[in-house]
């Protein structure tokens, strides 16, 4: 316990290597290092095991195929098959959060998805990306998005703004849901795992629920990054789509 | 007695073939897993909040910098928070009605366009 007594120390951005740029502060710090860390990990992770890329795969080639395969029905199965362009994004998006999350669960390691700053960036590509997809698809006729059918036409100078609001909603729902359950779920973890000290003997019981609570945050790193996924591909779906 | 010729086998294939093809085309609902993890209310409760104070706090700042932009300082931004908070509530309907994450109310149009996302995956979190 050298450092870190309270359970929001965890989140702290420290600079490791500071620079400079002018009036930007630029340093490599360690939020940067894993993220770092997880785009070498999920390259390694996907090209090492698929490195003999054997006809009866092995554990990890296994799980390396299974990650493609989920995401790849995902993508089938909410965007249909015009989503298969943007595949390739939608699976980075996944491992990214993915492992990002995973690696913040390693004892004294930092997740980058719990600030807000980061699940805002990748949720306003997203957002942005979409959205300029859809006017390529569309033109002007994306408008008709905010005004449902069957709507009297009176009703529109209420109704469009709300639309409007509702989808700029959007990025920001996408990027809290996540931000939110990262760092409501490692507080909680450092909270009770500040309470095994403290209690002595006693701290037993919070050792135990300590232990639960971990196998639920492994749960939540990967529910998480799922949602993220999901979202984006129903966000596409609309895109495409525009029904 | 059947014969077993070459041409069967080949019909066979064909029909296979459109199978899996029509599978490939077919994207459609029910893809998604109906065996999902059930709902856990936690989940539910916190995705309700996201909803209804992300949109929320987007008419706030609408309003605000339209207030700002505009000078009517506070009369803009008083109204847009009405609507953030009408959208969020609209947020939450598409939410409940099984709209899932999609926008919009177009499901139950009879248009034969397949509407994916709007079983609403029912995702929590």
């Amino acid at each position: 316990m050298a450092e870190g007594h309270s359970p929001l120390a965890q989140f702290e951005i420290k600079r490791w290597v500071p620079i400079q740029v002018g009036d930007l502060d630029v340093s490599f710090t360690n939020s940067a290092t894993f993220m770092a860390l997880t785009v070498i990990g999920v390259s390694a992770f996907l090209v090492l095991g698929m490195r003999r890329h054997a006809l009866v795969p092995g554990r990890w080639q296994s799980m390396a195929e299974l990650a493609y395969v989920f995401i790849a029905n995902l993508v089938k199965d909410t965007v249909g098959t015009e989503g298969r362009p943007y595949f390739p994004f939608i699976f980075t998006v996944f491992m990214f959060v993915l492992f990002g999350n995973l690696f913040g669960m390693v004892p004294y390691g930092f997740t980058f998805t719990s600030h807000i700053i980061v699940t805002f960036a990748m949720a306003i590509v997203v957002f942005v990306g979409v959205t300029v997809i859809a006017l390529i698809k569309h033109r002007l006729h994306f408008f008709t998005f905010f005004m449902p059918p069957g709507v009297p036409l009176i009703m529109a100078p209420l109704l469009v703004p709300i639309e409007i609001i509702s989808y700029l909603s959007r990025p920001v729902s996408l990027s809290v849901r996540l931000f939110a359950n990262m760092l409501a779920g490692h507080t909680l973890l450092k909270v009770f795992a500040g309470f095994v000290v403290a209690l002595g003997l006693f701290g037993a019981f919070p050792l135990a629920f300590v232990i639960a609570l971990t196998a639920l945050e492994i749960v939540i790193a990967f529910l998480q990054a799922f949602v993220f996924t999901i979202l984006t591909c129903l966000y596409l779906n609309d895109a495409l789509h525009l029904h | 007695m059947r014969e077993r010729g070459p041409a069967d086998d080949l019909e066979k294939l064909d029909a296979r073939l459109k199978h899996a093809a029509e599978g490939a085309r077919k994207s459609g609902p029910g893809g998604l897993p109906r065996d999902r993890p059930p709902a856990n209310a936690l989940g539910l409760a916190l995705r309700v909040g996201v909803e209804l104070v992300s949109a929320l706090a987007v008419g706030l700042a609408i309003g605000w910098l339209l207030d700002a932009w505009l000078e009517t300082r506070p009369w803009l931004m008083l109204a847009f928070i009405l609507l953030g908070g009408a959208a969020g509530i609209l947020n939450v309907y598409r939410m409940a009605r099984g709209f899932g994450y999609a926008v919009g109310y177009k499901q139950d149009q009879p248009t034969g366009r397949h509407r994916p996302g709007n079983q609403g995956p029912g995702i929590e979190g």
